[in-house]
């Protein structure tokens, strides 16, 4: 307990954030100029971040893996991004935004950082649109909004499907004015493979560049992580196929606490994976639930077209168990009532894994016209990977993995429990608790990216003014070198049979069997006896071909899918720990009479933060006591 | 199915590439593009060879990542779609499938299927932005823009900046890349401050960097997996006259 400080800030809810800037330090221009930050990820709050900070005046350098800023994963965000406006005057406001998450996020966030997110949200969408992000319109001009899971107002700001990528290229517009400035320098195609401490602080990283297979050093007075979620473990998920965890488990082998890990989204409306060689599953928006109404024959095994199956004989689940929310609650309740319907046998489709997601009601009322224009891209999209007209007959969804609500331990400044190590966006823990609403991620990465990091940043560096420029030539960036390479050239000298991919591949059908949407003890100790037998097997027997010296993408798999062996029994090991269900962690355990989730707040009303305590030895377990002072805990109901 | 693969092969940059032949012979019609070079991967690199290197991220179309030339098409025989999108549905059994990546001067080949794509940033660094800094923007509904230009505008901004136009253009254009930027921030009240300064900074670096100019062929258009309209172009052009 004692490692811990979440530094919240004193007085009242709605005054933290602005007590806190009142009184956090400054860093004055002339000492901005000689300060070096390094940020690594360049999605909505890395590239934020790094266009922020490089417009206060500090010397920034961004990295990312893909060959341009503007690839991130934040550009697949479909949906929208939340803000508390009240445009709608439906009655909206910051408390609600933030009462909502916490609620959403089954009472086990940071109730300071989750108002905080709320409140920035607002200039969030100010931003944007000034930056000129074309977010959907009103006939009058005004900004439009529509309704998410989980919530009963109109909050989401979007443009179509696409609203992920339109406020991704608008970070990266921001950020490439920083570039043609020279206030930031950008590292296309470098990947991240250690960081570097100096005197226990956070002073660089070891990197790789893609291209070259060169091994760099690059120093900075603080480093900042932007680099996402781990939803790649479970191999199949809807995340970019290169998205990994790895920056952020450098960091935690080197001090980094990690947080509920086991806090993974599964999102309800992916297309269901229809072939064994599979490589991603394709998110459909969530947005689709404001129209669509999902069901299952109410017959087993009924095996009609959708459109043979007369309405008696549909069985609309989510508004029948659910009548308050219907189509629209959380995600990890539709997820969750999706499996169980599918589980029970009632599924449809060739594998009977997926359920109808139909928009015959609403074409009918509203009419096709309407219906193209507000997810007319989703439609198509959704043809093009099954030749399925959705105009014509329900979609096929089933869950996956998307979202990883656990991340490294931040405290309210965002930094992680390394002096000068940052972690914004998907890649820290703590808005989003235990299950994350609908069009928040990107509410909460840009918030953190642009208005958060370079205000609290200065607080730290403040007192690192008169610290020169790191020299990459100190023995700590020697050492962390060595054992980057050693570690590089000892995948390629395994020289066994089996490709990192097909290692992978066989890990996430671990993670998902044991460890995805239920979860219970037996299964979780069976996982971790077969993620270690997987381990040694990949240890003995992966094969990469090539060398270090060049563009090697066997290579950079394989050091993910490493990675991914530790995190995997971190994530199992927490799952383990948590003897209750809370948001998308459902341990069958713990449900009550009518398969809900039964959170047990007197024992688990905790962030769970696990320190690495060395290879091999049981990770060291810090518990963050949860104190909510404005809201009360309450059973999480959509009924 | 079976098929026969004719890929280009090339080390690097600096090396002379070539087509080499791979046969498959169990490719479902199920599969995506991607995961039939990903199972032709998976065999190569268990036989100790060197895989075939290609960009690919997002895997559903918006990231921009990959791109190739596939079967004289960028993004393949399908129009409107981005590699990762093509299906195997829409080939034969028997079927010779001839792969190459981007072809213009401006994208060099790094490996493969992989090329240097940097130049498209280079252009958007040089004035694809709106000056606003964080903090200074306006009440987002006190800039009001009439539907059909915001519409219009977000049919330009669509593009995924993966390069098909410029691979597709015989002049090796950037101009339909160039134009949807521009348009979008024409269109837009928040971008008129800056257009003249955009439009010029814009194309100095197009030409700068090696791309050539449109002669109207329209191939960047037919082949844009985003239906980027060519009319983009036309306003880029209305925007460069009325920049001086």
């Amino acid at each position: 307990m004692g490692k811990l400080n979440s530094k919240i800030p004193d007085g009242p809810l709605s005054m933290k954030w602005t007590n806190y800037k009142n009184s956090v330090k400054l860093v004055n221009p002339a000492n901005k100029k000689k300060l070096e930050i390094i940020v690594i990820g360049t999605g909505l709050s890395g590239a934020g971040a790094a266009s922020a900070l490089g417009e206060l005046g500090y010397i920034v350098k961004t990295f990312c893996y893909q060959d341009s800023p503007r690839r991130a994963h934040s550009v697949a965000a479909q949906g929208g991004i939340n803000a508390a406006k009240n445009y709608q005057s439906d009655g909206d406001s910051t408390y609600r935004l933030f009462y909502d998450m916490i609620k959403g996020g089954d009472f086990r966030a940071r109730e300071a950082n989750v108002y905080r997110a709320a409140e920035v949200s607002n200039q969030v969408i100010d931003h944007y649109t000034a930056l000129g992000v074309p977010f959907a319109r009103d006939y009058g001009g005004t900004l439009d909004t529509r309704s998410f899971g989980g919530v009963q107002v109109s909050r989401t700001f979007y443009s179509k499907g696409q609203t992920g990528q339109q406020c991704l290229l608008g970070v990266y517009s921001s950020l490439n004015r920083q570039i043609k400035k020279g206030n930031v320098t950008m590292y296309p195609r470098r990947e991240m493979l250690d960081l570097v401490l100096i005197d226990g602080k956070a002073r660089g990283i070891i990197a790789r560049n893609l291209v070259t297979g060169e091994i760099e050093r690059h120093g900075a007075h603080a480093v900042v992580l932007a680099t996402g979620g781990y939803g790649t473990i479970y191999f199949l998920s809807t995340l970019a196929v290169n998205s990994n965890a790895s920056a952020a488990w450098k960091a935690h082998k080197k001090g980094a606490f990690f947080a509920n890990p086991s806090f993974v989204q599964i999102h309800p409306t992916s297309v269901p994976q229809l072939n064994e060689f599979q490589s991603k599953l394709t998110l459909m928006s969530e947005s689709l639930r404001n129209d669509g109404r999902i069901w299952v024959p109410k017959q087993k095994g009924d095996k009609r077209p959708g459109n043979d199956i007369p309405e008696e004989e549909r069985d609309y689940y989510l508004e029948r168990r659910y009548p308050a929310f219907g189509n629209l609650v959380p995600r990890d309740v539709a997820s969750r009532a999706a499996k169980e319907r599918c589980d029970a046998g009632y599924g449809v489709g060739e594998t009977g894994l997926a359920v109808n997601l139909d928009f015959r009601d609403a074409i009918k009322k509203q009419g096709k016209k309407a219906i193209e224009n507000k997810y007319g891209n989703l439609f198509e999209m959704y043809k093009t990977i099954t030749g399925i007209d959705s105009y014509e007959e329900p979609m096929r969804i089933y869950p996956a993995g998307h979202y990883t609500m656990g991340g490294l331990w931040v405290d309210y400044e965002l930094m992680t429990t390394i002096p000068g190590l940052y972690a914004i966006g998907e890649a820290n823990f703590s808005d989003h608790g235990a299950n994350r609403l609908g069009a928040s991620s990107l509410m909460q990465a840009s918030g953190d990216g642009y208005f958060i990091l370079p205000n609290t940043i200065n607080n730290y560096l403040a007192d690192e003014i008169r610290v020169p420029k790191i020299s990459t030539d100190k023995p700590e960036f020697e050492e962390t070198e060595k054992a980057v390479i050693e570690r590089l050239n000892k995948f390629l000298s395994i020289n066994g049979k089996q490709t990192a991919s097909s290692f992978h591949k066989r890990l996430g059908k671990i993670m998902w069997d044991y460890c995805g949407m239920v979860r219970n003890e037996e299964g979780l100790k069976r996982a971790l006896v077969l993620i270690n037998e997987l381990k040694d097997e990949f240890w003995k027997d992966l094969k990469v071909t090539g060398a270090v010296s060049e563009i090697n993408q066997e290579l950079e798999k394989a050091g993910r899918v490493a990675d991914y062996f530790e995190l995997a029994e971190l994530l199992v090991n927490d799952a383990l720990n948590r003897k209750e269900s809370c948001g998308a962690h459902f341990r069958e355990e713990y449900q009550t009479p009518d398969g809900e989730a039964l959170r047990n707040d007197e024992e688990f009303a905790y962030v769970a933060a696990w320190e690495y305590a060395g290879e091999g030895k049981p990770q060291i377990l810090h518990k963050e006591e949860l104190k909510f002072e404005e809201v009360e805990m309450k059973v999480r109901s959509y009924k | 199915m079976k098929l026969t693969l004719k890929i280009w092969r090339q080390k690097n940059a600096g090396t002379k590439g070539s087509f080499k032949t791979y046969q498959m012979d169990d490719v479902s019609p199920k599969m995506a593009f991607l995961e039939m070079l990903d199972a032709l991967n998976k065999k190569l690199v268990e036989e100790g060879s060197d895989p075939v290197a290609f960009d690919h991220d997002c895997r559903e179309g918006i990231c921009g990542s990959c791109g190739m030339y596939i079967n004289g098409h960028p993004h393949g025989p399908v129009p409107a779609i981005t590699t990762c999108h093509l299906s195997m549905r829409y080939f034969k059994d028997g079927e010779t499938v001839w792969i190459e990546p981007w072809r213009a001067k401006p994208f060099p080949v790094i490996k493969d299927l992989i090329v240097d794509r940097s130049a498209f940033d280079k252009i958007q660094i040089a004035g694809g932005f709106i000056s606003v800094n964080t903090g200074a923007a306006p009440e987002a509904n006190s800039i009001l823009v009439q539907k059909r230009n915001s519409d219009e505008a977000f049919d330009s901004a669509i593009c995924v900046g993966c390069g098909a136009c410029v691979a597709a253009c015989k002049n090796a254009s950037a101009m339909l890349f160039v134009s949807a930027k521009i348009s979008q921030f024409a269109l837009l009240p928040q971008g008129r401050i800056e257009a003249k300064q955009r439009v010029r900074a814009m194309v100095d670096k197009m030409d700068e960097l090696g791309f050539g100019n449109c002669s109207n062929t329209g191939a960047c258009e037919a082949e844009c997996p985003k239906e980027i309209k060519l009319t983009n172009i036309a306003r880029l052009n209305r925007e460069f006259y009325k920049a001086f």
